[in-house]
């Protein structure tokens, strides 16, 4: 019985654990680049909106996955056409992309309520999948969960061993540099934020698609905001992503469990405690002033304007 | 093509013209939506922009609207000149009416006249108290405002929930999650009679025009600006950073308070769990489109009032969702952020060279 119980302990976590990692990966290639997208929640919610429908009209909740990635790709290009072209405020930028996800989402999902669409679907490895609980938890998870983990691979390996990250890192740390260079410092961010915004479209479809049976309007729940405060925590590295994401799956799951058991503490105090939890690790990390400034992309939420 | 060429100025002229530019090309885009909405588009738009203003009913109702907008605007006007990005103005919103409420709720049935200024100050000082944790997690431990300050509007939706369904809970609601409504001596005054235009419409642009005078008359508002527009310059001249995030951040959240227990106490009338409809995160918007000058926001709280008396519209008179209001604010503030461009840059045209040849 006790395997059973950490068995299920430890798939609630990866579960609570995947959105966030997904839409954090991407806003940190985003950010590497030298661009901060604040609209992190507005793309998910857009992602787990164009996923759903998708995946609800079409009866493949793999053609929803597809689906949120392009939305998630085409509203993220709004942002880079305002913040690269225009050389709009970043800032302002990202909070408009959340207020247009938010409506975005109310006005296409107000006839979905309440209604169920496919899930994705496991995938389940022969025989590995019946070893006791390594295999619940390594080799029988839904698509996602394993993407999750392959594309922060992926990432480190880009951004440590391959040329192509050392240019987006060379655009993020110094744009002015890297133009010199004869880099497209526009091309490249585009690239970069289209990125983030493919990310964060398939975290809203993993909201939509597994972790919340029906559709809901406030499903992200400030789960974007949360994983912008996990690249901060993670001082952009990738693997640290990893454990900021699997630290607050497991506040998350935490506080349903409390909530599960009847500790004397009121509901809604619990469901604050991801909220909290955030601003606690904000502030551990980002007390040491020198580790961050040395950490963050140098050119983090600067506009970049080719004179020639 | 067109290529972009910097001014060397900022355009006076299209300061004021890029917010004009991006209400015209919002209700265009308005139209098409509404047209691939199956609505007919003209129709649509008067329904959404002009049906609800063209009663007195409707005009209080849009003042009604605007009070928190504007209120909560301002002090993020103020708060954005000092480059310091408080986007948790719902939060303190909600603490506001918290804080304010729970006095009024308290005491029942005190009759004196300086109750319900007195609950209009404890709602200040909820507002301001919830903005002085960003302040001080900003400035002792480098905390990120955006971050902190938007966690703490989750924080304070999920107290005021728990206030209102366990221990303020009134025992008379049939176990509705409202609290008891408050008493005559705790409600906000009417101040035209026929009309549900209450104290807070006339505050709210009273307020504003006070900060315009600080910000443009006195040697803090110099300050402000100095800091927001040229950090370095303001540090050798020796203004403290640390006492204008201080007094940026609690101006902002004492008027997010007061626009909290004005709401609670004026059109709600007791505690809920939905007392805001996302004012905070809208009044960004207000901020921004009033290009952060107090009377700037008036104008643009009265604009984006207007844009949730049209999505009601829209819903009771089109059949279409009232979300229709968030399209509306995000589309126009893409439009405004990108229409900016125009201050410091100007398009040039860039000709191929070869027809120039056949000029005549």
């Amino acid at each position: 019985m006790d395997l059973f119980y950490a068995t299920s302990f430890v798939l609630s976590i990866i579960s609570a654990s995947t959105p966030l990692l997904l839409a954090a990966s991407g806003e940190l290639i985003t950010e590497k680049s030298g661009v901060l997208n604040l609209g992190v929640e507005g793309m998910m919610l857009i992602g787990a909106i164009a996923g759903f429908a998708t995946a609800h009209d079409t009866g493949s909740a793999l053609l929803g996955v597809l689906a949120a990635a392009g939305a998630g790709i085409i509203i993220s290009l709004i942002f880079a056409v305002l913040t690269q072209t225009f050389l709009a405020n970043q800032i302002a930028a990202g909070l408009a992309l959340t207020i247009f996800g938010h409506g975005f989402a109310a006005l296409l999902g107000a006839g979905y309520v309440g209604i169920a669409a496919p899930t994705l679907p496991k995938l389940a490895f022969p025989l590995l999948s019946k070893i006791p609980f390594f295999g619940p938890v390594l080799f029988d998870q839904n698509i996602l969960i394993y993407f999750s983990f392959a594309i922060l691979i992926a990432i480190s390996w880009f951004l440590r061993k391959t040329h192509a990250g050392l240019i987006l890192r060379a655009v993020g740390d110094n744009h002015d540099a890297a133009h010199a260079m004869g880099y497209s410092v526009l091309k490249i961010r585009y690239g970069a934020i289209a990125f983030g915004g493919a990310m964060a479209g398939i975290a809203g479809a993993y909201l939509s698609l597994y972790y919340s049976p029906l559709w809901s309007q406030d499903l992200a729940s400030g789960r974007g905001w949360i994983a912008l405060a996990l690249v901060v925590f993670s001082a952009w590295r990738p693997y640290w992503l990893l454990a900021g994401a699997y630290l607050f799956g497991g506040i998350t799951y935490l506080s349903l469990y409390m909530q599960g058991l009847g500790v004397p503490i009121p509901s809604p105090l619990i469901s604050a405690l991801p909220y909290f939890g955030t601003i606690i690790v904000l502030v551990l990390i980002s007390r040491d002033r020198r580790r961050t400034r040395l950490n963050q992309p140098a050119c983090l939420g600067k506009s970049f304007h080719a004179v020639v | 093509m067109f290529r972009l060429e910097p001014r060397g100025e900022r355009s006076a002229f299209w300061t004021y013209g890029s917010p004009v530019l991006a209400v015209a090309l919002t209700i265009l885009t308005m139209g098409i939506i509404f047209a691939m909405m199956g609505a007919p588009p003209v129709t649509a738009i008067e329904t959404f922009l002009i049906s609800p203003i063209t009663s007195v009913a409707g005009l209080s109702a849009l003042a009604v609207r605007a009070a928190p907008l504007i209120m909560i605007g301002v002090g993020l006007a103020f708060c954005y000149r000092a480059n310091v990005w408080n986007i948790g103005g719902d939060g303190q919103f909600t603490l506001g009416a918290i804080a304010g409420g729970g006095l009024a709720l308290f005491f029942p049935n005190e009759a004196f006249w300086w109750f319900y200024p007195l609950v209009l100050v404890t709602g200040i000082l909820g507002g301001m108290a919830w903005a002085a944790i960003v302040a001080e997690l900003k400035l002792r431990f480098n905390a990120n405002e955006i971050l902190t300050s938007l966690m703490l509007v989750y924080i304070a939706q999920l107290v005021l929930v728990w206030l209102v369904t366990g221990p303020w809970r009134d025992p008379h609601g049939f176990g509705f999650p409202q609290s008891a409504m408050f008493s005559a001596e705790a409600t906000t005054p009417m101040i035209i009679s026929g009309t549900s235009i209450h104290l807070g419409c006339l505050l709210a642009p009273l307020l504003a025009i006070a900060l315009w005078q600080v910000m443009a008359r006195s040697v803090l508002g110099f300050q402000l600006r100095v800091v927001g527009q040229a950090p370095r310059a303001a540090r050798y001249a020796g203004f403290s950073n640390t006492r204008l995030t201080w007094i940026a951040l609690l101006v902002s959240g004492g008027l997010s308070g007061l626009a909290g227990i004005i709401e609670v106490t004026g059109p709600v009338g007791q505690l809920t769990t939905s007392i805001t409809p996302g004012y905070g995160f809208t009044a960004v918007i207000v901020a921004f489109l009033g290009r952060l000058h107090p009377l700037g926001v008036i104008f643009a709280g009265l604009l984006l009032a207007l844009s949730y008396l049209g999505g009601d519209a829209a819903q009771i008179n089109l059949n279409l969702p009232n979300a229709i209001t968030g399209i509306f604010q995000g589309v126009l503030l893409f439009y405004l952020l990108g229409a900016d461009i125009l201050i410091l840059y100007r398009l040039k045209r860039v000709r191929p060279a070869a027809p120039v040849m056949k000029a005549s």
